[in-house]
């Protein structure tokens, strides 16, 4: 793993729909800022930046760190665009840890963003390359076939999806930057709204939004000189790791990947985790679609197999249960897809920091926990995580 | 050598290429990739699960497609499933990321891959997506035009160069690497080239913003990687377009005795996102064919030579040994 790691800054947009109101140099720049002040910095500190987002025909710009490294203060600095599916955010902030613990840099900026009111996602998404035919389905179509055999193998009620979506949509409503604020939200609205990808309803979907996140990543001597500063204390990396697996693989289990389960495993080891029920106080895991709260239950060792649905119907994971699970609203609220991940990631930090304001989960900040941060992409395929704490590992 | 003292020592111990081909002969991604990944593992003969890290680099907008890297991932054996990340860069960004994780200590080998199908799509249309969307995308500049302003520059400011750039033929092709930390790299390769010095720098994206008769990042990059700490043999230069050579010679600090692209360089095959990683590979294959003892690679982004990486090779037990704890 290296040398210790901190998230020493954290910075988020206002997700929506739209933000007509920025460029997308102005939308990173709005998270990158708000992240350096948090860190009580400035662009002159940082000694790098790492910029993700998802597939460069999201806003039709390619390769745009570019064209935003001006916007980022990444002048004579190294530049990074990482781009590994929708575990990108997720991904460039370890990219960005790596150079961290590497002993590279001190300080490392990590920017991900998407603005998704640029195109249309569900065609971005949709291959359509000259040598393989295209399922033209956009995300919710390519999973739906998978929930439907969780659903299947796990002998689920048909509720708990739509449980998820309430429960998730209700935790947004405590959080500032959240898209999606639906304060009337409950089972009846849920189960009453179109259906897309049987058994994905319109409220049991994420949206498609505009936004950004920035997160500063520092040495132990730049956390130390941060917090003198700021009076903010730093989420130490406890463990982080990413996995990958084939997506055309026959026989791979795409409902519960292995990959999912060999990263989750990486990072439990590093982490000094045995327990992840009793040993995380909150989870900021990527569910883009409300069945995929069971599945990763199960998949990252928060419930035995085929038992994951039972935690969310016992309320387990809602922000007054033992292991609240997304207290921000997770991505069914907000899912700018380049940076969902990443602020899952930021979310989990923020928590053991006690920085999380009205969604913070009391547990978390009491120094001694750890806060899971999670993401997935491609095929159920690309996993990346890492497990935070106050405590310095 | 600023900045690797303490460093782990690194070495390239393998590199592959493709028969690069001016024209689409139908093969995908896929296709490219997985012959090179068998022929650096075959050289080394590490198996798949020795590899402790897996980087690639690519672009999604070359074939039109979302996820190209995502194919290709199919065919490296990614099972059981493998720790791995992608860049979308030129795959030399994908050695650095690599580079960089070698050195946490608990991973001691990588494999480094690039892709680029450069005959399917209009380089000049997607060269002009990658500048401001705002500005200067919608006058459609392309690739070639940008370049014209700097040689234009350059031309005026002295140069010898031809102010009316020609690009390389466009090209579809791929590269791979093995990186091996100095336990391993001795035991898989008889003349490692050992990576001394890796920096690269990015500068503002308006030109003119810059001085296009400099390129600072180049030689803030070379500065960084010590490429004046010794003689150097040979380089590698990602020229894609001839008036850039006079400039980097200039802003690595290379002497006149420097052979340079003797690999025939990029305007012989330009298999875009692979060749990059193709200036590491031929500055290190100079070395692993005992032809060197020292050589530069140099990777470029953007217009008029945006973002530069420079990377130091060297022979012997004595580079593998000033790169160490």
């Amino acid at each position: 793993m290296g040398n210790r790691c901190a998230v020493i800054g954290v910075g988020q947009t206002q997700y929506r729909a739209k933000r007509t109101d920025v460029s997308l140099a102005g939308l990173v720049r709005e998270a990158a800022l708000r992240a350096l002040d948090d860190a009580g910095l400035t662009f002159a500190d940082i000694d790098s930046v790492v910029l993700g987002k998802a597939p460069d025909m999201f806003e039709g710009v390619a390769t745009p760190e570019l064209y935003l490294a001006d916007a980022l203060g990444a002048a004579g600095k190294p530049m990074m665009r990482v781009h590994t599916a929708g575990s990108v955010g997720g991904s460039t902030a370890l990219v960005g840890a790596s150079q961290v613990q590497a002993g590279v840099h001190d300080r490392v900026l990590v920017v991900a963003f998407e603005k998704q009111s640029e195109s249309n996602a569900t065609w971005a998404l949709s291959t359509h390359s000259p040598f393989s035919a295209s399922l033209v389905v956009g995300a919710g179509g390519y999973f739906a076939p998978y929930i439907r055999a969780y659903i299947r193998r796990s002998g689920a009620p048909g509720n708990i999806g739509m449980m998820v979506a309430v429960k998730d949509r209700l935790n947004a409503l405590r959080n500032p930057y959240a898209h999606l604020k639906i304060p009337d939200i409950d089972l009846a609205m849920v189960e009453k709204s179109m259906m897309l990808w049987d058994p994905i309803r319109y409220l049991e979907t994420c949206p498609s939004s505009d936004g950004a996140v920035a997160m500063v990543l520092g040495s132990e001597r730049a956390a130390a000189a941060a917090t003198a500063v700021t009076g903010r204390r730093p989420a130490w990396v406890h463990g982080a790791a990413m996995r990958s697996e084939p997506m055309g693989m026959a026989g791979r289990d795409s409902v519960d990947p292995r990959a999912g389960r060999d990263c989750a495993a990486d990072v439990y080891r590093q982490a000094g985790v045995t327990e992840p029920r009793r040993q995380f106080a909150a989870a900021e895991t990527y569910v883009p679609f409300s069945w995929y709260e069971p599945m990763w239950l199960e998949n990252l060792g928060f419930a035995d197999k085929g038992a994951g649905w039972k935690l969310t119907e016992s309320g387990a994971t809602a922000f007054d249960g033992d292991i609240p699970w997304n207290p921000s609203g997770g991505v069914l609220s907000s899912n700018p897809i380049g940076a969902s991940g990443m602020i899952r990631f930021a979310e989990a930090a923020q928590q053991v920091r006690g920085q999380a304001g009205e969604h913070q989960v009391a547990a978390a900040a009491d120094g001694a926990g750890l806060a899971l941060g999670h993401a997935y992409g491609g095929g159920s395929q690309f996993f990346a995580m890492w497990a935070v704490g106050a405590a310095k590992p | 050598m600023t900045g690797f003292h303490g460093r782990r020592g690194v070495a390239v111990v393998a590199f592959a290429q493709s028969e690069h081909s001016f024209s689409d002969l139908g093969w995908t991604e896929a296709d490219l990739v997985m012959p090179l990944v068998n022929e650096v593992l075959a050289t080394t003969g590490l198996r798949r699960s020795e590899i402790g890290f897996t980087c690639s680099g690519s672009n999604d907008y070359l074939v039109g497609t979302p996820f190209s890297f995502v194919a290709a991932l199919d065919t490296i054996g990614a099972w059981p499933p493998i720790s791995e990340s992608h860049v979308e860069q030129d795959a030399a960004w994908a050695l650095y990321e690599a580079w960089v994780r070698i050195q946490h200590g608990d991973v001691d080998t990588a494999l480094v891959y690039g892709f680029g199908k450069g005959t399917v799509g209009d380089y000049a249309g997607i060269s002009s997506l990658s500048y401001d969307p705002y500005y200067i995308a919608p006058l459609m500049p392309g690739d070639i035009g940008m370049a014209g302003l700097q040689a234009r520059a350059l031309k005026d400011a002295g140069f010898d160069v031809d102010p009316d750039p020609t690009p390389p033929p466009a090209t579809d092709g791929a590269a791979a690497v093995i990186l091996a930390a100095a336990d391993v790299a001795r035991g898989v390769c008889p003349r490692p080239a050992w990576i001394t010095g890796l920096d690269h720098r990015i500068e503002p994206h308006s030109v003119g913003a810059r001085d296009l008769t400099r390129s600072a990042s180049t030689r803030q990059a070379a500065l960084r990687a010590g490429v004046s700490a010794g003689p150097v043999d040979f380089a590698e230069l990602h020229t894609r377009f001839e008036h850039e050579e006079p400039l980097l010679r200039r802003e690595l600090g290379l002497e006149e005795d420097t052979v340079v692209n003797a690999s025939g360089g990029p305007r012989k095959a330009d298999p875009i996102m692979a060749t990059g990683l193709i200036r590491i590979g031929e500055a290190a294959a100079r070395i692993h064919d005992g032809s060197a003892r020292r050589t530069v690679a140099h990777a470029t982004a953007g217009p008029c030579l945006q973002h530069n990486l420079v990377c130091v090779l060297e022979a012997g037990e004595e580079a593998g040994e000033a790169g160490e704890d």
